[in-house]
């Protein structure tokens, strides 16, 4: 499956669009992480426990997205969008979203 | 009399720690961004969302996150300048490394893939609440244009991007 944030691709043609697929996931980190980070921001610098988090959850709204577009029978995913919200204190949302093409092979 | 002496010197102390190691991070983190930006500028990231045409590219979705958090020091500090409004340097310092290191990790993972250009480069920037103090998620995304002569050397499996 081809991942892609550009409109368009130079030396392919789209055969079909099959709509708008997403993906999304709600995460918040756990006490000791937590603890970690208040630690931390005396000192300020890179919060490790809230990068890897951030990028876990943004790696399965992303596995959900090309589910989707698999079961749509999709073989690209075009004009990808990432998107973060704070929803909660300790909690993030983070939302992916995209066009679901067949592309010629 | 006791208890307000003693939460001074708190006080105190989480302003020397903070002032003290916050810019020695700082200072670290500044000098690795700079000697890995000359390293890397050979691979443009371009915020273009037309690709080049000239020869046949893989694309592949590449990102770069990050997240910084203040530290004591600069969090009064900024408190302080809130009183009275203009610019707030602490943060604004704070804001150019988280940017920068999130392009950083996104050539980074570029480079990895045999890349030559980024194309599509967009910046995504998310406050996290941590508490009472200010930190920032910087999210740096874009479509990695691989040269097809080295295609080979792409893993083709987008899943993880």
């Amino acid at each position: 499956m081809l991942l892609s944030n550009l409109e368009f691709l130079p030396d392919r043609t789209i055969k079909s669009h099959l709509g708008l697929v997403q993906g999304s996931s709600v995460r918040s980190k756990h006490v000791g992480r937590d603890i970690g980070a208040s630690l931390k921001s005396i000192f300020g610098g890179e919060l490790k426990g809230y990068t890897e988090l951030l990028h876990d959850s943004r790696e399965e709204a992303t596995e959900r997205l090309l589910e989707q577009a698999r079961s749509l029978g999709a073989n690209a995913v075009i004009n990808v969008r990432y998107s973060t919200s704070s929803i909660a204190a300790g909690a993030a949302e983070i939302f992916v979203y995209g066009s679901a093409v067949l592309l010629d092979e | 009399m006791i208890g307000l002496s003693a939460e001074l010197l708190i006080f105190v102390a989480l302003m020397l720690l903070g002032y003290g190691f916050g810019s020695l991070i700082e200072r670290r983190h500044r000098k690795s961004i700079i000697r890995r930006e000359l390293e890397l500028n050979r691979l443009p990231a371009i915020a273009s969302r037309r690709p080049p045409e000239d020869r046949p590219y893989a694309q592949q979705l590449v990102s770069g996150s990050v997240v910084i958090g203040s530290d004591y020091f600069k969090t009064f500090l900024s408190g302080l300048i809130n009183l009275f409004g203009g610019r707030v340097t602490p943060f604004e310092s704070l804001i150019d490394r988280a940017r920068r290191e999130a392009i950083l990790r996104l050539k980074e993972e570029a480079r990895d893939i045999g890349a030559s250009h980024v194309f599509n480069v967009k910046y995504e920037t998310a406050r996290i609440a941590t508490g009472r103090v200010p930190a920032l998620e910087v999210l740096a995304y874009g479509t990695a244009l691989i040269p097809a002569a080295d295609i080979s050397r792409s893993t083709h499996d987008t899943s993880q991007a």
